[in-house]
This record gives structure tokens, sequence and C-alpha cells, in this order.
């Protein structure tokens, strides 16, 4: 649905289907593995067909979404490169999260929020991915040693991951206008103006 | 399930808050004493353990050594591990050590074993495997400070010695203990084990092995299954049976800290943003920039 045809593009199909991919198997990992980090999250392996389900398929979701981020880090990486502008933003943000979001200085298609996110995901990712492969039973045997410094790091980082995703997710619920970017991947003007206004003015020439 | 033993003590995945059924918690804690200094290693034990449990192992190979098998799997769940040992007189001690499930005080298997009820400890002090409850992840085997639980390849399933603790239901021995010829292996209550083991350790004193001693590390609260050694000092010398075992401070974290601190977390940005969107209230975009643009639309139009 073109709703104005002068809404700005912000992602094309293949990028929005792309963190798709990576939204849904990331959702199907964090209940399996609160599942087994947590006595109290255990019922979620009901989810998955049962808790050896849910232990089959969890690594293999991890491959999937390891696969997807690995492109769409590649994709994205050159616009989360941090400026000095950035780090501006993230000195205002508690005004921003205040909800005063008048002083803030000039975004790109990026805030400096939205690239530490960024950074921070790619760096949990690589972690979740190392320490996976090597708890992996089915496959791997490692030494003992390492075995049990991935099961720890793997917790860790996962609990990280899905802390900075809850707030990925609420920051696209809270910023109104946002969602639809990466639903069919426009954003009206007014938004782009608004909260990336070195963007708006890049795609419009204004 | 019809079976009820109520005397659990303690249960995988389960807080204290909600225990499992223990009203028999009376019970006095059991112990197997094995003297390694009185094995011959016959495999006696391997045999009746095979035979009680019902499970045959795979015909193996001939590795050069007595060891047959030559490591613990998950349907050999006790092995004579053979270690060849000159002391300072030059003379050659053959080691022979019965490998197999400590039961620990403090089990690093259950610690960390994410299924509920698939690892339990009675009230006697056996650790045992709720084979139904097991979803194959491995985590006992991380868990374990001495390398016993073994995950069958057939069925992803971890076993382990259960210490027939079907036997001991209705007041046998383990078949281990029943079989073994020379009386290597005996069985009771800890604290008359230790007794035993206390004269065996004065005997072998006595004959010149002035660090014999009894192996029940405290390191994971004293274990179920206790040796005689007549090198208590270096029990690394009995094919490496470690000299301070503990659950590793790595598992301690992961099972420990790492999931109540998480929780409370992913639980405060939960209601972080809950109250954060209800107090501050939704971040829009102003009327004044949506009328800037109509404005230029408009003026475009023209």
């Amino acid at each position: 649905m073109i709703r104005d045809p002068k809404d700005l593009k912000r992602y094309n199909a293949s990028e929005r289907a792309n963190h798709w991919l990576i939204g849904i198997s990331f959702i199907l990992l964090a209940l399996s593995g609160l599942a087994f980090f947590h006595p109290a999250f255990f019922p979620l392996t009901q989810l998955f067909g049962g808790p050896v389900w849910a232990r089959i398929i969890h690594p293999y979701l991890g491959v999937i979404m390891a696969l997807a981020f690995l492109v769409i880090f590649f994709r994205f990486k050159h616009l989360n490169k941090m400026t000095p502008a950035d780090k501006e933003w993230l000195a205002k943000a508690k005004n921003m999260v205040d909800g005063n979001d008048h002083d803030m200085p000039e975004q790109g298609k990026y805030n400096g929020g939205q690239k530490v996110m960024f950074w921070a995901l790619a760096v949990c990712m690589l972690l979740m991915a190392v320490s996976g492969l090597l708890i992996w039973r089915a496959w791997f045997g490692f030494d003992i040693t390492l075995v049990r410094l991935g099961a720890v790091v793997h917790a860790a980082a996962g609990a990280v991951m899905i802390g900075l995703i809850m707030v990925h997710v609420y920051a696209a619920i809270w910023v109104k206008g946002t969602i639809r970017a990466m639903w069919y991947g426009t954003v009206t003007r007014a938004w782009a103006k608004q909260h990336h206004r070195g963007w708006y003015r890049q795609v419009t020439g204004k | 399930m019809s079976m009820q033993s109520q005397d659990i003590i303690r249960r995988s995945a389960t807080s204290s808050l909600t225990p499992p059924p223990q009203v028999r918690d009376h019970k006095l804690e059991v112990a197997k004493l094995i003297d390694v200094s009185v094995c011959i290693g016959c495999k006696g034990c391997q045999v009746a353990c095979s035979e009680w449990n019902d499970i045959r192992d795979e015909v193996g190979h001939n590795h050069g050594v007595y060891d047959n098998p030559v490591d613990l799997s998950a349907k050999s769940w006790t092995v004579m591990r053979f270690a060849e040992h000159q002391d300072e007189g030059g003379r050659l001690q053959w080691l022979i050590r019965k490998d197999g499930c400590m039961h620990c005080a403090d089990p690093g298997c259950l610690k960390s074993c994410p299924s509920p009820g698939a690892i339990i400890q009675y009230a006697n002090g056996v650790v045992d495997f709720q084979s139904e409850q097991c979803i194959g992840c491995g985590y006992c085997v991380t868990g374990c400070p001495f390398n016993v639980p073994r995950i069958n390849k057939d069925d992803n399933k971890a076993y382990k010695c259960t210490l027939c603790s079907d036997r001991l239901a209705v007041g046998q021995e383990p078949s281990c203990v029943k079989t073994c010829p020379t009386g290597a292996i005996q069985f009771g209550t800890k604290e008359d084990m230790k007794l035993v083991a206390e004269d065996r350790v004065k005997d072998l004193k006595e004959r010149g092995f002035a660090n014999a001693g009894l192996y029940d590390p405290q390191g994971v609260g004293g274990t179920h299954v206790m040796y005689v050694l007549h090198h208590a000092d270096r029990p690394e010398l009995y094919s490496g049976l470690p000299a301070n075992p503990a659950i590793s401070p790595l598992v301690s974290i992961w099972k420990g800290v790492t999931k109540p601190l998480a929780t409370l977390a992913l639980a405060g940005i939960a209601l972080g943003s809950l109250f954060h969107y209800v107090t501050k209230g939704p971040n829009e975009v102003s009327r004044e920039i949506e009328e800037e643009i109509e404005a230029e639309d408009k003026e475009a139009a023209k």
C-alpha cells in the first residue's frame, strides 16, 4: 500500500525480509533459550513441541540467525560509523528519553543510539555464535573448560541480547511512525524530517 | 507415577521454595567404599553392573591395556582403570581404580541440569537420573567435576551409575558390591563406611603406605562413593582421579548469579518500558513539522 507517493523509501523488500528473518529466528531463539536458562521459563519449551524438540531446534535456528545477521551486518555496516554528531546525540540522549527532542543534533539515517545498538548486537551475535558452537553437543565435542566457558558466555550474552532487543522493539513502538519502515518500507517525510533530518535532506535534496 | 520414594531432597531446575516430596527425610546417608588396595581388577563389578542394570555395551577393541572398555559410556556405567606406578623404591605398583559416578553431596550435574526433575538426589545421598525427563542437552556432562555422565547416541539421553537405587529401595546392596570376590567394594551407611576405611587406612599405614587415606573430597560436599587409596596424597596417580574436585567456578556463575540477575534485569527493562510509555507518552511526529511539509506541497502544487 502506498498511502502517499511522496513517502520516503527507508528499506527495500530484501532488507525487510532480511530483518524479519533475523527477527523471527531471534524470537524463537529467545523463547527456547530462556527455557534452558531459567526453570521459570521452562514451560516455554511446549511452544516447540516439548523440551527435547526445543533442544534440537534451538541451535539450527541460531545458525539461521547468525547467517542472516552476517548479511545485514555487511549491508548496514557503512551506515553505522560513529561520527562526532552521534556522540553529541548520545550525550543528550537523556533529554530524548525524557520526551524532549527539540535540541537534539541533526542525525543521518541512523542516530547515535541506533548505531550503539547495531554494534552491541554485532558483538553479542559473534559471542552467541562462537559460544553456541562450543556447547552444541549434537555436532561438536570440545574440551570441557571451553564448553563451560561457552555455557557462561552463551547465557550472559544471550541475556544482554534479549535486553538490547527489548530496547530496540520498545524504541520502535515509542517513536510513532517507525514500525511501518520495517513492515512496508516507507516513512512519512515529516517523520524523517523530525527524527533523521540529515537523511531527510539527503534523500529529498532539501 | 505409582512408585513414589517421597525422599527426594534435591531436584534439578527446582527452587528450594518448591521442594520435591521429601517426607521420608530420616534416612541415613549411604556410601559405597572402594578399597583400591584390595582390588584385583577382575572386572566382576563391570559384569554385575551390566547384568543387573540390563545394559550391553558394544564389544570394543583391545587397546593394548587391561582397560576394557577403555572408557565409561552410556552402556558401561563403571569401568576399571589400570595405572602402573613405580614407587620410590623402584617397585611396580598396579593401581586399579573402579571408576563411575561418585554420587556427590553437591552434584554438579544436578546443578547444571535445565530440565525439572531430570536429576534428583535421594535422602540417602544417591544422585539419580530420571531418563524420561532428560532432554539430551549434555549440561550434566558440563557440570560434572568427575567426567562421568555419557549421552547415549541412540536415544540422546544421559546415563550413569544409579548406585543401584532400585536395589537400595528394597534393602539390597548395589550389584557391584554383591559380586566383588575380594570384598574390595563394601556398602553401608556413610558413617559405617568411614569407620571401615579408618581400619583399612591404619592397616595400610602399618604395612608401609604412610600416605594411605580415605578419598571423600569435601570440595563437592563429600561423596557417596569413597575410595581407600594407598597414596591418598596423590589421587591423580589413580588414572587421573582429581585431587580437589569441585564444581567449576564457570558452572557456578552460569547456574548461580547469572540466572536471577539476568531475569531481574530483563523484567526491569520490560516494566521500565511500559512505565516510560505511560508516564512520558509516545514520541509523535510534531504537528508543526507536518504543517511545514503540507505547506511545501501546497506551494509545489501552485
